[in-house]
Parts: C-alpha cells; sequence; structure tokens
C-alpha cells in the first residue's frame, strides 16, 4: 500500500485502540474514528472506484455530504464511511463499481 | 419527556450550537422536544468530539458548556438518526408534520406540532481541475480528522483556499507539530479594501479579529511559505494527487503535494427545508441560498424553522443566540414561554453587535468567480462525472433550468443528490443565461434525503396512528 496521508498522534487521542481490517489488513484505529477515517489511516489508494468511469476516488468531505466514501462495511454495501463509527473486528472494504446487492435472506 | 409514543411538541434536526441552543430553550419553556442528529455525540461540526478532546481556548470551553446544557436538559435525544424526510400533515398544514428517520438499520415516522431545521453549513463545493483525485480533500475534512482522532496528515500538505478555517486549521497542524508546506492564499487581490468599510462595525468583535491576526503571526513565525493572491489551482496526478499548479504574481508554480486541502468558506446545507417546501432565495453578499425567515425563524411553510448557519452563516456563537431564539418562537407558537434566561429581543439584540464582523469576511473571502462558474474542463457533478462545459451544453441546446440540465446531463442525479453541485449547477445556468440564481432557480430537491434501502423502507409501521398505537 502506499503511504497513508494521515497518521495518529497518540497524545491527541485519548481512549481505547480499536482493531479493524480494511481491505483485508488489519490496522489498529482510535475509538472516535470513523470507517472512512480507518481507510486514510491504513493508507488505502482509494475507498471506492467510480461506477461510470472506474477511477479511483477517496473521501472528499468526511462529514456525510460528498457520498465519496462509499465502502462494503462488514458486507453491506454503498455504506457513507464517515459517518459510521469502528467497532472492533469492522470489515472495511474499498466498493468497486456499481455496488453489488447481498442476496437476501431466506425467509425463515 | 415525549408527548405520546413517537409525537413531540418541537422536532430539532441537528443538534450543533443552533439545535442543542434550540432544544434547551424549548424545553425551558416546558416543550417536549426530541433532537435528530447524525453524529454520534452532541457539538456539531463545530465541536465535534468535544467531550472527549483536549480542549483548547475559549470556543471549546464555552462549547462543551453548551453540550453539557444540552445533555442536562429535558430534551430527548437521538444520536445516529439520520432525516429522510419532512412533510406537513397531509389534513391541514397548521396540525404539524412527519419527520420520516432511518436510524439503527430501521426507518420510522413521528409527529412534530413544530420542526426546526439546524444542519448547518457545508463547506462551499471548490471546483478545480483534479478536485475529485485521492488525496485532495476540504480542510473541514481535515480538521474533522484532527478532532476526532488526533489525525494528522502525513506526507507533504498543500493548504489552497481562504477564510478563517484555514488559518485556524493550519495554526492547529503547527501546534501539533505538524508543518504545512505551503499555503495558497486565494484572497481576491483588493477583497480588502472592499471589506475595508465594515471594519468599524466589526471592531465590537475584537477578540476574534485579534485571534484571526494571531494565527496569522504563528504561520508567519513557523516559517510556512504563503503566496498571496492565488488562483488556477489545479491537482494532478496519475490515480492520486502528485502535484499541485497554481498562478500567484503572474507566473504558473508548480509543487509536489501528496494532500491538496480546500477552502473556500461555508454555505448553509438547505436541502431539508428545500424538501419541505420551503422557498428559498440567493444571496448575494454571500453568493449561496438561504430559506426567506420571518423574524421568528418560521419559513414560507408554516411551523417549519430555520435556526443557526442553516439560515445564513455567522459563525457558531451566533447560531447558538439564535437557536435559542427559534427555540423560544417554537414554544411560543404553542402557548409556551419560559421563566427565566433571556428574551427574544434581547437574544435578538445581542446578536445584532456580532454582524459588521460577518459582512467583512463576507466582503474579504468572496470566492472568485472561477469557484462559483469553473471553466469547461472541471467536473461539477462528482457523482457523475458531469463537466461546466456538459452543463454550458446543455444550456446551449435550450435547458432553461437546473432540472432540465439534470435531466438532460444526469448532473445532480447521483448519490450526493446535489450536495456538491447544486450550487454550481445554478450558478453556470446563471451566467449562461445572463440572469441571476434566483431568476433561473435550484435543483428540486425531493426525499428521501439520505439514500434508503428497500428493506429500510419496509421496516416502516403502516402509518404514524399505527406507530402511536404500539405499546
Amino acid at each position: 500500500m502506499p503511504e497513508p496521508l494521515f497518521r495518529k498522534l497518540p497524545d491527541l487521542a485519548p481512549g481505547a485502540r480499536i482493531a479493524v481490517t480494511v481491505d483485508g489488513e488489519a490496522v489498529s484505529v482510535g475509538a472516535g474514528d470513523s470507517a472512512a477515517a480507518a481507510a486514510l489511516l491504513a493508507g488505502v489508494p482509494a475507498t471506492r472506484t467510480h461506477p461510470a468511469g472506474g477511477e479511483p476516488r477517496a473521501p472528499y468531505c468526511m462529514m456525510g455530504v460528498c457520498f465519496e466514501c462509499l465502502m462494503v462495511i462488514d458486507g453491506a454495501p454503498s455504506r457513507q464511511a464517515c459517518l459510521v463509527t469502528v467497532r472492533d473486528g469492522m470489515r472495511i472494504e474499498r466498493q468497486d463499481g456499481r455496488p453489488r446487492i447481498p442476496s437476501p435472506r431466506s425467509p425463515s | 419527556m415525549t408527548a405520546g409514543n413517537g409525537a413531540f411538541d418541537v422536532v430539532v434536526i441537528g443538534a450543533g450550537p443552533a439545535g442543542m441552543a434550540a432544544a434547551i430553550a424549548a424545553s425551558q419553556a416546558g416543550a417536549a422536544v426530541l433532537v435528530l442528529d447524525e453524529q454520534a455525540a452532541p457539538g456539531g461540526q463545530v465541536h465535534r468530539a468535544i467531550e472527549s478532546r483536549i480542549l483548547k481556548g475559549r470556543d471549546d470551553i464555552d462549547g462543551l458548556a453548551l453540550v453539557r446544557a444540552f445533555r442536562a436538559s429535558s430534551a430527548e435525544r437521538w444520536p445516529g438518526a439520520a432525516v429522510w424526510q419532512i412533510e406537513p400533515m397531509p389534513e391541514a398544514s397548521d396540525r404539524g408534520f412527519t419527520v420520516s428517520i432511518i436510524r439503527a438499520g430501521a426507518a420510522q415516522r413521528l409527529a412534530a406540532r413544530q420542526v426546526i431545521v439546524a444542519t448547518g453549513a457545508n463547506e462551499r463545493p471548490v471546483p478545480i481541475v483534479g478536485w475529485t483525485l485521492p488525496g485532495v480533500m476540504t480542510v473541514g475534512a481535515a480538521q474533522i480528522l484532527l478532532k476526532t482522532g488526533g489525525n494528522v496528515p502525513a506526507g507533504r500538505t498543500v493548504i489552497a483556499g481562504q477564510g478563517p478555517l484555514v488559518l485556524l486549521y493550519a495554526s492547529q497542524m503547527l501546534a501539533a507539530g505538524v508543518r504545512p508546506a505551503a499555503i495558497l492564499d486565494t484572497t481576491a487581490p483588493g477583497a480588502l479594501r472592499s471589506a475595508l468599510r465594515h471594519l468599524p462595525g466589526a471592531l465590537a468583535d475584537l477578540g476574534q479579529i485579534a485571534r484571526g491576526l494571531g494565527f496569522m503571526a504563528a504561520i508567519r513565525k513557523a516559517g510556512v511559505p504563503v503566496m498571496r493572491g492565488v488562483r488556477d489551482v489545479k491537482a494532478e496526478g496519475r490515480g492520486r494527487l502528485e502535484e499541485v499548479h497554481h498562478l500567484s504574481a503572474g507566473r504558473w508554480r508548480t509543487m509536489p503535494a501528496d494532500l491538496l486541502l480546500l477552502h473556500e468558506g461555508v454555505t448553509p446545507h438547505t436541502h431539508p427545508a428545500m424538501s419541505a417546501g420551503a422557498a428559498h432565495g440567493w444571496d448575494a453578499a454571500q453568493l449561496c441560498w438561504r430559506p426567506l425567515l420571518d423574524g421568528d425563524g418560521e419559513t414560507t411553510v408554516r411551523g417549519l424553522r430555520v435556526a443557526g448557519d442553516g439560515g445564513g452563516i455567522a459563525g457558531w456563537r451566533l447560531a447558538a443566540m439564535d437557536g435559542e431564539r427559534v427555540g423560544l418562537a417554537a414554544a411560543r407558537a404553542l402557548g409556551l414561554s419560559r421563566r427565566h434566561g433571556p428574551s427574544e429581543a434581547d437574544l435578538q439584540r445581542r446578536s445584532a453587535r456580532h454582524r459588521p464582523l460577518r459582512r467583512f469576511l463576507d466582503a474579504y473571502n468572496r470566492p472568485r468567480t472561477a469557484i462559483l462558474c469553473p471553466a469547461d474542463d472541471v467536473v461539477v457533478c462528482r457523482c457523475e462525472n458531469r463537466t461546466a462545459g456538459d452543463i454550458r451544453a446543455a444550456v446551449e441546446a435550450g435547458c432553461l433550468g437546473p432540472n432540465q440540465v439534470k435531466v438532460m446531463t444526469r448532473c445532480g442525479m447521483g448519490p450526493c443528490q446535489g450536495r456538491e453541485c447544486a450550487l454550481t449547477l445554478s450558478a453556470l445556468v446563471a451566467e449562461a443565461r445572463r440572469m441571476t440564481p434566483d431568476a433561473v432557480g435550484h435543483l428540486t430537491i425531493r426525499p428521501p434525503l439520505k439514500p434508503l434501502t428497500l428493506g429500510e423502507l419496509a421496516s416502516l409501521p403502516a402509518s404514524v396512528q399505527a406507530a402511536q398505537a404500539l405499546p
């Protein structure tokens, strides 16, 4: 992976550390970080590829406005990663092109 | 405190300074108040994560006090709740509203007699060549990363733009021991001269002005290169940002960069009130849309109010005063009033003293025309990859307004629903037709305000009445 765009200053990040995976790689982040922040700290080159153009895209606004950080989180597609706070064991993955809609649960 | 299952006297949307102050005031007057907020903790963007970070300065201290007062109030708080529809009740509009939300993966509907939209501001879109490249973000985005997790830029960082947030964030970076590679100040030459007439009045806010000058001094002392009068900032790179180009003092310059942070001020987030049918007008001083409000913060839709920066940019302290006043007005409309605390008139007088500083900043940090109406090769709609040239061509082909351009080009049709392009779209159509943005209008904003899945929609109880009938 390329060098991350952001790094964490431990002195400014009190609180627990949370273990998540970004595109399968283990990353340790802070309790207040969003899934989009985790992706930036992990150094992924993109959080999604554009559904029409295919070019890489990454978080732009970090406050729920731009929808550039649509990612697959714990298997659910098109989540606004900047509005999702990390949890232990969270699986954060790049969304390639159009979202894949998970198959519906079988009726019980 | 609920007035009944799923029914509230006042529903406040947004837990920033205006929303918190409105909720405190209305609940002090005895109203049953619910506050809906997308974030996990109250504070809004300005006081984001204020309860868990190290406080620095007066703004943080006062912000934390407001959050504590909000938590101590009787207002009910629902964090992690996104509003996707606000509609006047069908029978008669003076009966109130149905507010549809999504929370914890389930949709639900609430009844509100009064609605206060306190959704604050968004950063103005900064459509430049290459702004869709990974490595290009807003200054506000970088500040959110700092506030919520102590995260700072790791590589060569160029800040391009203007306004108080640029100075604030640059000095916050320096305080954290991180040095920007350069600051490209896009303030137009001559802007200070045109702003000076507002300076005498603005001196009432000497503290704020001194603070800004202090940031500038810190940046100078740290030896950060600052280019003045910058224009035509461009981002270039293959797959991610590699170089930043700009024009200053008549010369093109190129610098290598890993991160480019853009900021050209903030504009009201108008989607929620627009979607409910409230009339909006173009603010020629702040170059943005704002809702038409009466003295009580009421929109053209009876019972629907807007408080704080969502009604016009004024900064967080004025937003809190406005919120308190609008909260009291909403309570008054329900026949309620509070015994203690400043009156609506007191709050009005107090906030009027601080208006001149904002007028100074509006003139001083007025974005250049190219930010509002970019060149043909610049992407305007990030979601659908539509350029300014595509929009001009659509107008040339006969589109009269933003809605027609949207249908013809898909500009504004993507997941962000026009949040990053609607302002530019109206400005471009107006420019091409030699009209004002007011005359060509804004994209029609329709619910759902937030995308929701069919599964989430299916989780809705059949009606508000059905929800109320639940035990």
